[in-house]
This record gives C-alpha cells, structure tokens and sequence, in this order.
C-alpha cells in the first residue's frame, strides 16, 4: 500500500478520496488553487501545495506542476479523482515516466476509449453490443433501405451535414422508408446543401443505465448497474442503482458485456460502461447497446458502494498498489436500493443557471450520505462546477429508498446560494419516476411542472420575520410584555422583487402572532420550545441581509433593512451646484449625454484643492451652465440632470 | 421560607372572587382597548393615507422586537373634555432600544392633531419626570400642533405647564440623560422648541415640519407667502438651518435613525442590586383574583397576594409577630432584591414603627421598597390618640418621604387618608404607582364622609331645635356617598393621572419586575432621614 498519495483534484472527490486513505493510513496531499487556498480538501489532507491561479488550465490542469508536487512531497501515487485530468492519458505518461503511480487506467487504456468511433469498433469486435446504423458512402435509395432493413425498424433517418432535427425521419415500418428517404434528402439538399443521410436504430423510451467495472489489468469483474435516466440536457441529475424492473437476465447479459469491455483493453482500476437500454417494452437482453466507457471513478460511484457493500476508492487504491481486486464476482451481490441527488447552486427559474455565493448555513440531515466538498461559510466560486452535495440514500427496497430520499433533501439546509433543492424534491414526488418508469426525456417533458416555483406560504413568510426580528430568542420573561393592546412590530422582507411586510404581536411571552398579507400565523411556546401549525419551527438563518427559512426546500428574502437609505446625500436633486466658490478647471460631459451615478462631471479648483463634481444618479445631461475657466460662487448651478 | 398558601381555587369563594374581579377588569380593559385606537376611525385613515404610521406602530418600530412596553397613563383623560382626548392624546411608556430602557413620548395626531390638552401636558410631564429620576434616555415623537387652544390657560401659565417640557429636557440634558427627537407630522409654535432642545433631531423628508409660526400666521404678522415645506421642512432644517441633524425618507427610516441614535449613547446600567436568577412563584400569579375579594371590606391575608409576585414564593418576613397589621419582610421580584411593606389591616402605632424600622433597614441595604397599599387608615379613638399614634405614624411617613431607595407602590385594594401617606402614595413620589381594577381611592371611605357631613348637619339642625328624619338624613348623604363612589374610582383616578395606570392584577409581578428595572437604570444614593418624633 502507498504511504503517501496526492489527490489531484478539488471539491467533494478530492475529499472523498482523503477520507478513504485516511481511514487506510494513507497520507495525503492536496493541491489547490488561488481560489481554494481555504477549501474544505486542503483542510483535511496532511498536506496541502498550492498549484496556481483559480482557472482550471492555470492549476488543476497542470499536469506537470502537480507531478511536481508529488515529486516534492513525497507522494508515491496520484489519484485524479473525475473531471480535470483524471482522462489525460499524455498525463498519466508524465505521471509515470516521474516515477509515479497512476491511481487508474493505462494511457492505452483511456486512449482506446477516448475516441468514441474507434471504441465501438473495437467493442463490436469484442462482441459487445453497439447501436445499429449505417454510417457509408453509399447513398443509393435501396442500398439505404437494404440497411435500414437489417437493423431493424424503427430507424432514424439523419442528415450526415444535419443539426436542429432537419434532414430527421422517424421511420416506423419499411413500407414507409421510400418516402421518408426522399423527404429526408430533399431537406438535406435545402438545409445543407448536401443530399446524404445516415441510418441509425431508433430507441424508444431511452435509458441510460451504465455497468461499474474493475479491472486489474487482465481480469475484470462487475459491480452491477446504475440507472442514470434521469438527465437534463445530458447532465445525470438523479442516479440509482440497482436499475429499476431490471431482469435478472439482462443485468447477466449487460455484466458480462462491460467486463467483455472493460477486458478488450486490458483495463485496471474502476470504471464505468455506458449502455443505452431500450425501455419502451420492458428490458431485454438484445435490447441495450454500448456507448462509451468511462475510465475514471464516477460522480454516482456512492450508489454503487452502498448496495454492493464496496469502498470503491478503497479498491482502486488497492489494485493501483498491486493487490488484486479484493472480491471475486460470484461473492459480489446487491443489498437494497440506493439514490443519489445532486445538489447544485443553480437558479433554476433562471435555466438553471450556475449560481454563486458564500454559504451562510450547510447542514445536512442524518438518514443520508453526504458527500459534499463545501461546508458552512465556504464560498460557491464561478471557477468550477457549483456542486455543493452528493446526497446519497439507501434503503431495503427502491420505495423505501425514495421516501428516504424525499426526507434527506427536505432536511437538506443550504443558506447563500440558490439551490436545485426544490426541483430534486419535486422530481422524487414525481409520479413517473417513483414508480420506477424512467426514460432520459422524463425531465424534458415534464420540465415546466417540476420547476413550478411557488409563493412562499404565509408560515415560512412568518417564520422568516421571527428569525429577522429575533423575537423568539428573546428571554420569556418579558417577551412582549404590554399593559393592554400587544404593539405590532414591522418586518420588511423582499422576495422576487415584491415587498411583504410581517406585523409581529406578542400576546404574551408563550403566544406571538405574524400577520402576513392578512393571514395571522400564531406561534406558541411549549415545553420543547416554540410551534406553528402543530409542529416545530424549521430551521432559519439570517446572514448577509438575506433570511433562509429551511422549509419547502429553504425560502430566502432579502431582508430590507430600514436604515439602509439614502436620504442626505441629496440625490433628489437634477442640479449639480458649485459646492464652494471657485474655478471651473473642467467639464467632462455635454447636454444630451448618458452618464451613470459616480460619474466625473466636472472639476472644481477652490482653497487649493480640486473638487471633482460626481452625478448622484443615473441620468441624461440636460444642461451644461458652466464652462471651464469660469469663475463661480457658491451654490451656481453648473450643471443640470434632465428630470427622472 | 416559602409561603404557604391556604387559597381553594375549587371553592365557591375563589371562584366567585375570579368572576367579580374578572367584571372589574373589563370596565377597564375596555377603556384601554377603545383609548389605544386614538382618535377616530376617519382621521386613523386620513393619517395611514399620508404613509404615516399610527403611534403605536411608531413606538413598536422604534423598540426592540419583542421589547416589553411598560405604558404610562394608559386611560388618562377619560372621561374628560367630553371624550376629546383619549390617551390624552399621547403615548407614553418605557421599552428598550438596543436593550437600553428608554422612556418614549409620542404625540397622537389622530386627536386632534396631536394638541396638548391639560392632561397631555400633565402624561408628558410625568413621562419625563419618570425619566429623570430612572435616568431613561427620552425619545420624543413629535406629531403635534402644539398647545390646544380652548385650553390655552389650562396648558401654558403655571409652572407645571407647557413650558415645564422643555426646562426638563435642559435639565435632563444637563444630567447626561439623552433627549432625541423624532419629528414626524407638525411640530409648531412652542412644540418647536421640543425638536430645537433635543441633543439628536431626526426629520421625515416632506412630513415633518418644525416653525415658530405656520404660513397663515406668517402671512397675517409680515405678508410673506411660504409653502410649510419652505418654510420648516426637513430639507430647509437639516440643510440650512440646523434645527435638525438626520433627514429620514419616512417614518421606518426615521424609527431606524432614532434606534441607530441610542445604540451610539455610550451608557451602560449602573451596578446597584444583587440579582439572583429568576424564578418563578410557587403560586400562580393568575390566581390573584381568586385570593383577593372583590369587597373591600372583607379582609384576607395580603400574604396570598406576596405568594404570587414573589420569586419562588419564598418571602423573609420581618418581625412577623409584632405589629401584624403591617407585613413586612424581603423577597424577590424576578431576581431583583425587593422589601415589601403590605398592610394587612389598619395601621397601628406598633405596625407604623415597624415600617419606619422596616424601611431604614431597606434604605440601608439599598433595597428597592414595593408597598402593597390597602389601607383604610390609622387606628383612631381616644386610646389611640392618647397613646401618640400620629406619632408613631409621623415616623413611618418621615422613613417613606426621605428614603432614597426606589419605592414602587401598588393599590392593591383601598386606599384612604393617612394610610395612603404612610403606604407612599402618589405625594411620596414613589418611581411608579399602579392600581388595580378593584382598587378605590380617596380621603375617606364615601360612607364614613357623608356620615361626617350629616352628624354636623345634624347637630346644627337640632341645636336650632329642629327635627332631622331618618330618610331626611339618607337623602343627604347619597349624593356625597355617589360622588365618593364615581370620584374613587380608579378610572378616575387614572384619567387625572394620579397614578401612572391601572394593571391586570395578574400581571402584577412583570410590572413590578418591569418598573424596578426601569428605576435601577440610576443609582441610588444614599438616603439621610428627616426628624423622627420618638
């Protein structure tokens, strides 16, 4: 086993690996950029070596500056994690050719499947299956349908030039093909100005359901399936293993044909085969079809490891070390259900876009494996992938795990970012998918229910103002106390662009009333502390003018705070005045112009010093009234804003 | 030792003490809800319309969240000038701001437009008074037009009057204790000088207005035509004139400047007391009402009243076996160090020396005095008299006149004669007075005065040789028996302030806890006694 190893990645892999050595009393070294410097991975490994700037290709792309970290620290081997290099075979020779151990595949390995038209050729060739089609030269119309015919309907007829679905016919049966070829190439013609189409089987109801391999360089052996159906716009969202309505013969068949695979190129280390499964009929043994063979440790390796029993990285450390894989296939078995969720900062009502921020709260709820490379206070940078956790469940059965599931992401508390929290939640509850029927274009289709935002309910709005006005830890004994009439304290929040004010009434220190928007949420103190409607109060942060309210998801409101206004800097006015008696050296703008708040204007000379004249706000010139070399008194108007 | 209380809360007695208390309560919480509105439903709607906030609101805005509001002169002015005024047309009472104690006084331009009738002139005069002698920083909210003038000689001339506010802010100034105010609406003529002789001044924005004179009066005295804006706007005052030092966009923004003002004051309490952890009674404080008759003349032991203000109910009596009719001893009230002086009959010359004893010992100590007053008065007859009880009761009120430590005084029950000397009633300026629903105050019982008045009618009648029947003598002594009835009413009394309000009696122990906190945020100083006539 290696004594020393450095991790050659960032985030939750990096971390994920660290505690894995750890726990094999391997020491570790992490390398981090400028951005990283604080990161949870370089606070948990042994060593930490800084590799450059925050960009990708200034630091965790540097192949050599990381072999060079190795070489300084004393790490025996390199684990890449995913991403970055960890398919880089020209990086695994600079690895090896230091002396290094490569905590993966051969650069033959990898470059073999690198190029995706060459690997299934050569998987073909190893009598694993690959996607029908028919990709010649050959154009002529029944040499077209010859073939078309011997992959089987229904085929795709696609434009070879095509894009945006022109030149694209569905055919469902051969006496349809003529016509639709015709259709095809006409649009071809039009579109690409090139008449030629290829053939390809056409899979109804897609799945993407991937086989986890290890090799040790001759032998292989399967870890079973995961089921990564459920994608949007090719990103794996929610991954579980086993594979729903999985016979038993096809996760046989599917097995033997990734270790088929995974033995074609001599493969060590752990590794993924990806299939697309035909499920528009239940599955079948002739119904799936190799893709490509991922060679590096997956994203969704946890799903596998907790219903195999397997530590994955544990493994690979093992093999790289020279071991042999520690199970044989026949002692390897499926022990319940597992899910894993991603949780990303996205705006999901904004496309899910990329989201930053610094996380004011991270907490995650027991019942769950999280794995995560952020904690509470780190910061959501723009330079690399906005994940925040893996959550990862397991339970006895898939029903049980997904229930599991749902719980884990309500529980999940993620405060100064926007999350994908409520879209995970609502693809858990989705109806489809709970019942196991799961194809890659479930989340298109049902993409506008699944995103729904919804209006904060007056409970969480009320439960936001508590946490702002610190009401509830208040002490009891005088907790609002008043002679008569309870007064009504204001909070000011703002969601979406709208203000809600909650009017906050003490009736005594055991009973508090939030009216929100003409609903009155009460509050009563027990002796486990306070409730609303029947149940504890959720969780709440308030950081950074922002409240969280970890319920539905967690609800964030800016919080408006009342003093933050400007009212005497006199931005009001359109006139920019002389502010004392003095020379006009310049004057930088001229009537009609555009100008933004802060703007130089003009400068002032008086007593010695040049004052500049700044625009309060944003506005258009109206009026020049002073010119340079001007002499002027106190308060002339030189300039004027056109009205707002 | 823990009291032990001997109350049935099943027993017929309880309960029907629970119902009548409970009747007595209503009279007054109904008063209080309806005064808490301010002035009419039409002119709170013409105020919300302008983006003002009504008092309350403005006080609740400018405390704490959750801050406790002791209010002061809660129904003061019923009854009076016809209904005009209710709350005498101001809010006053002490919250926290950045958990400082602070007194607030805010105008209520609902009622008519925020005038000072006599009576707000008394409530802003004993708000400040209340802060001057517990050293509250004073936060005024300004919404006036100044003095109300059909009551112009009732409101300016004398020296408790109009212009005693701002003679108090110089010399509360002068003493270091913080005067802010917040303009809001109008602030004219002599209101003016509130703003003007405020260390911080805080202005709304095209709201406020602060003149010696309005436009109208302005154009009747010099013919000059100036918007009220021009003339004494926020913008004229924080840019030009310097009247005022923060210009706030609206009442919110106004509220945060006066909070941010307090939070930058640089005070801290004194160290005065040693406090315990609070605890609670053993008793339930609710269960006030059931130990308590509704009948004044039916006697009780005030030991079940101390049972459920107490912490713990532990109470250290204090010569317990001398002078019974006075109960005194130490407890306390929410971890605050307190002596109890409570009467448990009428005053006799033992009982009065023991509370003269009592309070030294107190004074001493620097341990707060809470008096539990009811009272009917000193044991009179010959035997008394002869045996020097004015005396003896002199004593007792020279110890309550000349201590220094601060006195809270509740009338828990009657309050009549020299008994409410001897209990620090209102003329022995204890920090606070509160009264309770059930409580009745005047000089004499009303059947013992119109008793008085009809034996010297009588006498005079029959020393003419005259004859003076029965019902002849029940006639006369009604009216004097229901203006006693009416007159020591504790609406009454409250709506002339002559106490600082009347409470819940089961919230008697935060409002004790609540206003000993508010009057440890001075020091005490040392207290050196008058003369006792041994």
């Amino acid at each position: 086993m290696f004594e020393k190893i450095l991790i050659a990645n960032r985030g939750e892999i990096a971390c994920r690996v660290i505690e894995t050595a750890r726990a094999l009393g391997v020491k570790t070294v992490a390398v981090y950029s400028d951005a990283d410097a604080n990161a949870k991975h370089v606070a948990m490994a042994d060593e930490a070596v800084h590799i450059g700037g925050a960009a990708p290709a200034e630091s965790y792309l540097r192949g050599d500056v990381i072999v060079k970290a190795a070489l300084e620290t004393g790490a025996q081997g390199i684990h890449p994690g995913y991403g970055f290099l960890s398919e880089n075979p020209d990086f695994v020779d600079t690895v090896e050719a230091a002396g290094l151990t490569f905590i993966g595949p051969s650069a033959k390995a990898i470059r073999a499947m690198g190029l995706k038209d060459a690997a299934k050729a050569l998987m073909h060739e190893a009598g694993v299956p690959v996607v029908p089609g028919y990709h010649g030269d050959n154009q002529d119309a029944a040499y077209l349908k010859a073939q078309a015919d011997e992959i089987g309907y229904p085929v795709l007829i696609k434009a070879v030039a095509g894009g945006g679905g022109k030149g694209m016919r569905l055919v469902e049966e051969a006496a349809a093909f003529g016509d639709a070829l015709s259709s095809a190439q006409n649009e071809a013609t039009t579109a690409f100005g090139n008449p030629d189409v290829l053939i390809e089987k056409y899979i109804q109801q897609p799945r993407h359901i991937e086989v986890q391999v290890f090799g040790d360089g001759a032998q292989a052996v399967h870890l079973f399936e995961r089921d990564c159906s459920l994608q949007r716009r090719h990103q794996k969202v929610i991954e579980e293993a086993p594979a729903p309505d999985m016979p038993l013969d096809v996760r046989e068949a599917m097995g033997q044909a990734a270790v088929r695979a995974a033995e074609a190129i001599g493969y060590k280390g752990a590794g993924t085969v990806e299939f697309i499964v035909d499920g528009s009929n239940g599955l079948r043994t002739d119904g799936f079809w190799f893709m490509e063979m991922n060679t590096r440790l997956q994203v969704e390796h946890p799903v596998t490891e907790l219903i195999t029993g397997v530590d994955l990285v544990e493994w690979q450390l093992r093999v790289a070390a020279g071991e042999p894989i520690p199970v044989a296939q026949e002692d390897l078995s499926i022990n319940g259900h597992s899910f894993e969720a991603r949780l990303y900062a996205e705006d999901v009502p904004k496309g899910f876009l990329p989201a930053t921020g610094t996380l004011s709260h991270l907490a995650f709820p027991d019942g769950c494996r999280a794995d995560s490379g952020v904690r509470g206070g780190d910061t959501i940078s723009p330079f690399y992938d906005p994940m925040i956790a893996k959550v990862i469940v397991h339970g006895p059965s898939r029903a049980a795990a997904l229930s599991k599931m749902r719980h884990a992401l309500e529980g999940c508390e993620v405060a100064g970012t926007v999350t994908n929290l409520a879209f995970l939640g609502a693809l858990c509850a989705h109806e489809g998918f709970s019942k196991g029927d799961v194809d890659t274009g479930l989340i298109a289709r049902d993409i506008e229910a699944l995103t729904a935002a919804e209006r904060p309910s007056a409970v969480t709005v009320a439960q936001a103002a508590l946490a702002v006005s610190g009401v509830l830890k208040c002490p009891a004994d005088a907790l609002g106390f008043s002679l008569w009439e309870p007064l009504s304290h204001s909070v000011y929040l703002r969601r979406d662009d709208q203000q809600i004010t909650a009017k906050i009434k003490c009736h005594s220190s055991n009973d508090v009333v939030v009216e929100v928007e003409g609903n009155d949420v009460r509050f009563l103190r027990s002796q486990t502390g306070w409730r609303v409607a029947g149940r504890a109060l959720s969780n709440a942060v308030v950081k950074d003018g922002v409240v969280t309210v970890f319920e539905d998801y967690g609800v964030a409101f800016d919080v408006i705070d009342a003093l933050d206004r400007s009212s005497n800097d006199g931005a009001a006015s359109n006139v920019i005045e002389a502010p004392m008696p003095g020379l006009v050296k310049a004057v930088f703008v001229e009537a009609g112009q555009n100008v933004a708040e802060g703007d130089r204007l003009a400068i002032l000379e008086a007593m010695k010093m040049e004052h500049s004249l700044l625009a309060a706000r944003d506005g258009t010139i109206a009026e020049v009234m002073a010119e340079a070399g001007a002499q002027v008194e106190a308060g002339a108007a030189l300039i004027q804003l056109e009205e707002e | 030792m823990k009291l032990n209380s001997s109350a049935v809360p099943s027993s017929e007695a309880f309960k029907a003490n629970v119902a009548g208390h409970l009747e007595a309560l209503k009279v007054v919480s109904d008063v209080a809800q309806s005064a808490a509105l301010g002035g009419g439903e039409r002119s709170r709607e013409r105020h919300l319309s302008r983006g003002k906030m009504l008092p309350r609101e403005r006080i609740a805005n400018l405390l704490d969240a959750g801050s406790p509001f002791l209010e002061v002169g809660a129904t003061a002015a019923h009854g009076l000038y016809d209904g005009a005024a209710p709350c005498a047309g101001a809010v006053a009472g002490i919250g926290r701001v950045h958990g400082q104690e602070v007194m607030v006084i805010c105008n209520d331009a609902t009622v008519k437009g925020g005038t000072y009738f006599p009576m707000t002139v008394k409530k802003h005069l004993r708000g400040q008074e209340i802060a001057e002698e517990c050293n509250l920083p004073c936060i005024y909210l300004v919404d006036s037009g100044g003095a109300n003038l059909p009551n112009q000689d009732e409101v300016f001339p004398d020296r408790d009057h109009f212009g005693r506010i701002f003679y108090n802010q110089a010399r509360m100034s002068a003493k270091g204790i913080p005067q802010i105010a917040v303009v809001m609406g109008n602030c004219t003529a002599g209101g003016a000088y509130v703003p003007a002789m405020s260390d911080v001044t805080i202005m709304v924005k095209e709201q406020a207005t602060i003149f010696l004179a309005g436009p109208p009066l302005v154009k009747a005295a010099t013919g000059e035509v100036v918007s009220a804006e021009e003339l004494g706007g926020g913008d004229v005052h924080t840019r030009l004139s310097g009247v005022a030092d923060y210009l706030a966009e609206d009442d919110a923004h106004a509220l945060a400047l006066a909070r941010q003002a307090v939070g930058n004051l640089n005070r801290e309490k004194p160290a005065t007391v040693k406090w315990e952890s609070p605890e609670d009674p053993a008793y339930d404080p609710a269960e006030i009402f059931g130990v308590v008759p509704t009948d004044l003349r039916t006697p009780y032991d005030i030991r079940e009243v101390i049972a459920r203000i107490v912490d713990g109910s532990r109470f250290d009596e204090f010569k317990a076996r001398f002078g019974e009719t006075l109960v005194t001893g130490f407890a306390h009230v929410k971890g605050c160090p307190v002596g109890i002086v409570a009467n448990n009959g009428v005053l006799f010359s033992e009982s009065a020396v023991k509370g003269a004893h009592f309070i030294e010992l107190c004074s001493q100590r620097n341990i707060p005095l809470v008096f539990l007053q009811n009272i009917t008065g000193f044991m009179v007859g010959r035997k008394y008299e002869s045996e020097g009880i004015a005396r003896h009761g002199a004593k007792m009120v020279t110890a309550v006149a000349s201590t220094n430590v601060p006195k809270i005084t509740m009338l828990v029950g009657g309050s009549f004669g020299a008994g409410n000397y001897g209990m620090a009633g209102r003329a022995y300026s204890p920090r606070f007075l509160w009264t309770w629903p059930n409580s009745r105050i005047s000089v004499m019982g009303g059947e013992q005065a119109a008793g008085v008045l009809a034996t010297v009618k009588r006498d005079a009648i029959e020393r003419q040789g005259g004859a003076w029947s029965s019902e002849e003598e029940a006639a006369f002594k009604q009216p004097t028996i229901d203006m006693f009835e009416e007159q020591s009413h504790p609406l009454y009394a409250s709506a002339r302030l002559w106490d600082d309000g009347i409470i819940d009696p089961r919230k008697s122990r935060d409002v004790l806890a609540l206003s000993l906190s508010a009057a440890l945020c001075a020091p005490i100083e040392p207290t050196k006694f008058g003369v006792f006539r041994m």
